[in-house]
């Protein structure tokens, strides 16, 4: 399959959405440029044949490992962690209202 | 250049907290380069004075080096050369690192990157590029930049870095040192900003392939924190095997790469051949879809990677924000640069549905295709030679509006990764201008110590 990829300013802003990025106004036109060419670009696999071949999502060599389900110890505590969050409240992460 | 075999000596003559204060010194004389991002001088010079204490013994028990500010280390913040991270103080440090440092190694300052190592030239740091040890007009090379040029200067005689595509590998092509990238699942990734999961990979910088040796099998090895470490393979060769059958890629000698580039490697050929080595011409004719399939691959591991950077837990959060989502979108928007921002939307794009089959899919069957070539080739040939980069480093800024430009650059370094396949780059000579030209090693899964000691032998020649 060989798909010739224009990628449109609604394109541009609906990736945007899928990404959590807002953008700034200033950035979409060379987003959409390179977006474009980017895709355009890759869009040569579609030349090849590759009916009857297995796709590849790892090259460790490895199989399945197992391990027991005992919790490691990292050496760091609750307390360390969450003085690194933007805010907390009552020994928690604080975010705004979802709704 | 400086070895890790010299410092030992001036330790042994001085001590740790002297050449820890010498080298935190040389790195503040050549800050103009910015190859630095933060240096961790309050902690060095104290492991400095444990080690002088004889609390602190190892086999680099003193020896200074820097890592890529990618890698999770105390002392200074791990920014991955982003405002996304800025401020970030890690609570742990990388596995490679601890592994350092219960050798004795002393961390001295965090590399400057590409914003979370995606690019080609350490122009993507949102702290600014770093310049090129032989012409600071020119770029380092990326995304480990800061850590190839911090090597070249001889301000520590090695320093870790990550490859996804080139990272290393290129860079210390466009500074004259020694880089490796691993076979995948050598080096624990744990404690390292995660970029592409299924080619990430830790290396280092080093002036020499006997330091390289040395550093990476105090590196490598089987971390139940990384489940995709294999068990340690790794062991110096004393000797190269004689007699080799190399292969040169003859996509790689093909036109538009520059003709001086390709005198160097052929020299290097040369060189191999009058030691008794036999070079062929072979062909890996997906070279020329490899870019495609990483360019597809990387940004989907990528935009799954960085959607934990959130504004919640932790890094940079957007002020002044009403909802969640607002929040999300405008942190991400200010904790990203132009580049990550591209990767993540290519990366939502080829995954999202209608465009999965055609484009992520695809490139994982294409992949197959690539590894199949070189296990082709490895039947016949116990190595594969190439140049690394087409081109010599090039000017600040030439290439940094054309996404595409700067990403072909990476057209001989990302074959191997997409494979999971070692690779060295070892410099091979210069251009008419100074500049200095890798050539790159390439061998089967786990011969990453039959590359080196090719290199090693070939150093004395």
């Amino acid at each position: 399959m060989y798909l010739m990829t224009q990628i449109t300013r609604d394109d541009v802003l609906h990736l945007a959405q899928l990404s959590s990025l807002d953008l700034n106004d200033s950035e979409i036109d060379g987003l959409q440029t390179d977006l474009g060419n980017i895709i355009g670009y890759v869009d040569k696999l579609g030349e090849l044949d590759t009916t009857g071949v297995e796709p590849t999502y790892q090259v460790t060599g490895l199989k399945n490992i197992w391990r027991d389900d005992t919790i490691i110890n990292y050496g760091v505590t609750r307390e360390e962690l969450l003085a690194r969050a933007p805010e907390t409240t009552d020994f928690q992460v604080k975010v705004p209202k979802v709704l | 250049m400086t070895t890790i075999s010299e410092i030992k000596q001036q330790i042994k003559d001085s001590s740790a907290r002297t050449v820890v204060e010498n080298t935190l010194k040389l790195a503040k004389d050549n800050d103009s380069y910015h190859a630095l991002l933060n240096l961790t001088e309050e902690r060095a010079l104290k492991l400095a004075d444990e080690v002088d204490a004889g609390k602190i013994t190892g086999k680099l028990a003193g020896v200074p080096f820097v890592v890529k500010d990618n890698f999770l280390a105390f002392g200074a913040p791990t920014t991955a050369a982003s405002k996304m991270l800025e401020n970030f103080d890690a609570p742990l440090q990388a596995t490679a690192v601890e592994k350092l440092e219960a050798e004795g190694a002393i961390c001295i300052g965090k590399a400057n990157l590409d914003a979370f190592a995606h690019g080609g030239s350490t122009e993507n740091s949102a702290f600014g590029p770093t310049k090129n040890a032989y012409d600071t007009t020119r770029v380092a090379g990326g995304s480990s930049g800061g850590s190839a040029v911090i090597t070249a200067l001889n301000v520590v005689p090695f320093a870790l870095g990550s490859d996804t595509g080139g990272s290393i590998r290129q860079p210390a092509s466009f500074n004259g040192v020694v880089g490796i990238k691993p076979t995948y699942g050598t080096v624990s990734r744990f404690g390292v900003v995660a970029m592409a999961s299924s080619t990430d990979c830790i290396g280092l910088f080093a002036t020499n392939a006997a330091d390289t040796e040395l550093v990476l099998s105090i590196m490598a090895g089987k971390d139940e924190r990384d489940m995709t470490t294999l068990p340690n393979f790794f062991e110096i060769k004393p000797q190269a095997k004689p007699n080799q059958k190399i292969g040169v890629i003859k996509e790689f000698m093909a036109e538009g790469v520059n003709e001086e580039v390709k005198a160097a490697v052929n020299d290097y050929i040369e060189k191999l051949k009058a030691n008794g080595h036999t070079v062929e011409e072979v062909s890996l004719p997906m070279t020329e879809y490899a870019l495609a399939i990483y360019y597809i691959l990387v940004p989907a591991e990528l935009s799954s990677n960085l959607a934990r950077y959130d504004g919640i837990r932790y890094g940079h959060r957007a002020e002044g924000i009403k909802t969640l989502a607002e929040l999300y979108g405008k942190t991400r928007d200010e904790g990203f640069v132009t580049e990550n921002k591209r990767r993540i939307m290519i990366g939502s794009y080829v995954l999202s549905s209608g465009y999965f089959d055609a484009y992520y899919l695809q490139a994982q069957k294409v992949r197959t295709l690539l590894i199949n070539q070189f296990n082709k080739l490895f039947e016949q040939y116990d190595m594969l030679i190439g140049p690394v980069s087409p081109t010599t480093a090039f000017k600040i800024g030439e290439n940094i509006n054309d996404p595409v430009k700067m990403y072909l650059m990476d057209i001989m370094t990302v074959p191997v990764s997409l494979a999971g396949l070692p690779a060295i780059s070892v410099p091979c000579g210069k251009d008419k201008s100074g500049l200095t030209i890798g050539v790159q090693l390439m061998g089967p899964r786990c011969s990453d110590a039959d590359l080196l000691a090719l290199a090693r032998e070939m150093e004395s020649k």
